[in-house]
């Protein structure tokens, strides 16, 4: 089981839970696990192309997905993966 | 004048004033929203010019009221004409601002005061900050002059004299194993769990407006003109989103007639994914950052994509430069007008000169070029590329030996 970390902004549609555990094996599948459990939530990761939000930005462990393998990046037992706003910093 | 509003960039959707940055409708960032006619009723210009020589002068134009237990005086630093290194460069009007002389030895120091003021406004007692270094210098001397506490965050292994820089001033500093995108990645989720004002996550919409007194004091400083060419460096790309920004605003203002302002923007080749999406055409792609310029080494840019649409709106251009031709800059603008920037300002300047090679900036307007911090703070990346110097007994025939004969070769 992989752990979600949801960030407050997305917490309305988990009933306010900032921990969802999925069984799912790759990123997409996990999305798609949270969306069957809080409907809306796909949508507000992956835009019209199929491809995450640009506004979004996910890790998966210490790794943004981005420089892994994307949506096909698995997740092993015990992941922990981070859904962060990308508007986050700057210098 | 304090805002009451913030506005998402993407969707417009508006929600009350608060610690908060993204909109939870589609994740754009959320930005201050002004009352514009209120501004323009004001006589600005009087009450600007009036004001104190510092960022403060355009209080009126700032999201926050003016907050003296955070003030430490930054900006209106100096607008130098440099006509050395325009001449070196073929550029008859060239200016340097000079941020290197903030409170701070930095640019940030602009954005620190507005944001720390905001934190105070919703009550927090914690200031934080993701940094390469130059933020975290600002927020921990902030908070030591408001009495608050600080953390800053920055990826180990930066220059000691940043780390130095913030150490003095009391806060905790934590070193993250990683760069600064996983520094930055850390921060954002501590935020979730922690009451902190992070001056860079969630005090960003009002933080990040302090990069437009860098336009609207440039456009005072030339006698309520904007510039031709302004040539700024890009981390996340909002500073020289905020610029643009500015110079548009003093037109909405009417405190300019116009601004026609090419807006150029300069990485480093080892961190440039602003520069190649600007150059391929394609969406910003995240990367990992190889260079010496560690304050510009952002390898995923929030404002990335901001900074393309800025730059294409006004003709300019987005380049980026070698560590080498880095620092080749420094040394050039230190030699030429006798300023000592840090690798950030040697990606300005490196830029500046192959931008004016390539005939992308008018040899004949008024160009600017943006010094964003201090070269005290980064001497490791020019140390081995500085002649050693000549060491000699207190006679003056060694001096003559040593010194006249080797100065004569």
């Amino acid at each position: 089981m992989a752990t979600i970390r949801i960030p407050t902004p997305m917490r309305r549609y988990t009933n306010g839970e900032r921990l969802v555990t999925v069984s799912a094996d790759t990123v997409a599948a996990a999305i798609a696990e949270l969306d069957g459990r809080f409907p809306g939530l796909r949508e507000r990761l992956i835009d019209g192309d199929g491809q995450l939000h640009r506004f979004v930005t996910v890790f998966v462990g210490e790794q943004d997905v981005r420089l892994l393998g994307g949506l096909a990046t698995p997740l092993e037992d015990e992941t922990e993966v981070s859904i962060i706003p990308a508007m986050a910093g700057g210098a | 004048m304090a805002v009451e509003r913030l506005r998402c960039r993407e969707c417009g959707t508006e929600v009350p004033v608060g610690p908060v940055y993204v909109c939870e409708r589609c994740f754009g960032p959320l930005e201050v929203v002004y009352d514009v006619e209120a501004l323009r009723r004001l006589p600005l210009r009087q009450r600007i010019e009036s004001g104190p020589r510092s960022m403060w002068r355009y209080a009126d134009l700032m999201p926050v009221a003016y907050d003296p237990v955070v003030d430490l005086s930054p900006g209106f630093t100096p607008l130098v004409p440099a006509p050395r290194l325009g001449r070196t460069l073929g550029l008859r009007r060239l200016y340097l601002k000079n941020d290197s002389v903030n409170p701070t030895w930095s640019f940030k120091d602009r954005a620190v005061e507005i944001g720390a003021a905001a934190a105070r406004r919703f009550g927090y007692e914690v200031l934080a900050c993701a940094s390469t270094g130059n933020l975290a210098n600002s927020v921990a001397a902030h908070a030591a002059r408001a009495g608050m506490r600080a953390f800053v965050f920055v990826p180990a292994g930066i220059e000691r004299s940043k780390i130095l820089a913030s150490a003095i001033y009391g806060p905790t500093v934590i070193e993250v194993e990683g760069g600064y995108d996983e520094v930055n990645r850390l921060c954002a989720e501590i935020g979730e769990e922690h009451h902190w004002a992070f001056l860079n996550v969630n005090m960003r919409p009002f933080y990040s407006e302090g990069g437009k007194t860098l336009a609207y004091e440039v456009a005072e400083q030339l006698g309520w003109r904007a510039p031709d060419d302004a040539v700024i460096p890009i981390a996340s790309g909002n500073l020289l989103v905020k610029i643009c920004r500015g110079f548009q605003e003093l037109v909405t203002l009417g405190l300019l007639s116009e601004a026609a302002t090419r807006i150029h923007g300069a990485q480093a080749e080892g961190c440039a994914p602003v520069a190649t999406a600007f150059r391929t055409g394609t969406e910003v792609r995240p990367v990992r950052p190889q260079t010496i310029a560690h304050s510009l080494a952002i390898g995923t840019p929030a404002d990335g994509r901001y900074a393309i649409a800025a730059a294409r709106a006004t003709g300019g251009q987005i380049e980026a430069v070698t560590d080498e031709e880095i620092v080749d800059g420094m040394k050039l603008l230190a030699e030429t007008e006798g300023i000592f920037t840090e690798t950030a300002g040697g990606v300005t300047i490196a830029t500046l000169r192959k931008l004016a090679a390539a005939g992308a900036i008018d040899a004949g307007g008024t160009t600017v070029a943006y010094i964003t911090g201090i070269g005290l703070k980064t001497q490791e990346a020019v140390a081995a590329a500085l002649p050693a110097s000549v060491r000699i007994r207190p006679t003056l025939r060694a001096f003559e030996q040593a010194v006249l004969t080797t100065a004569a070769g």
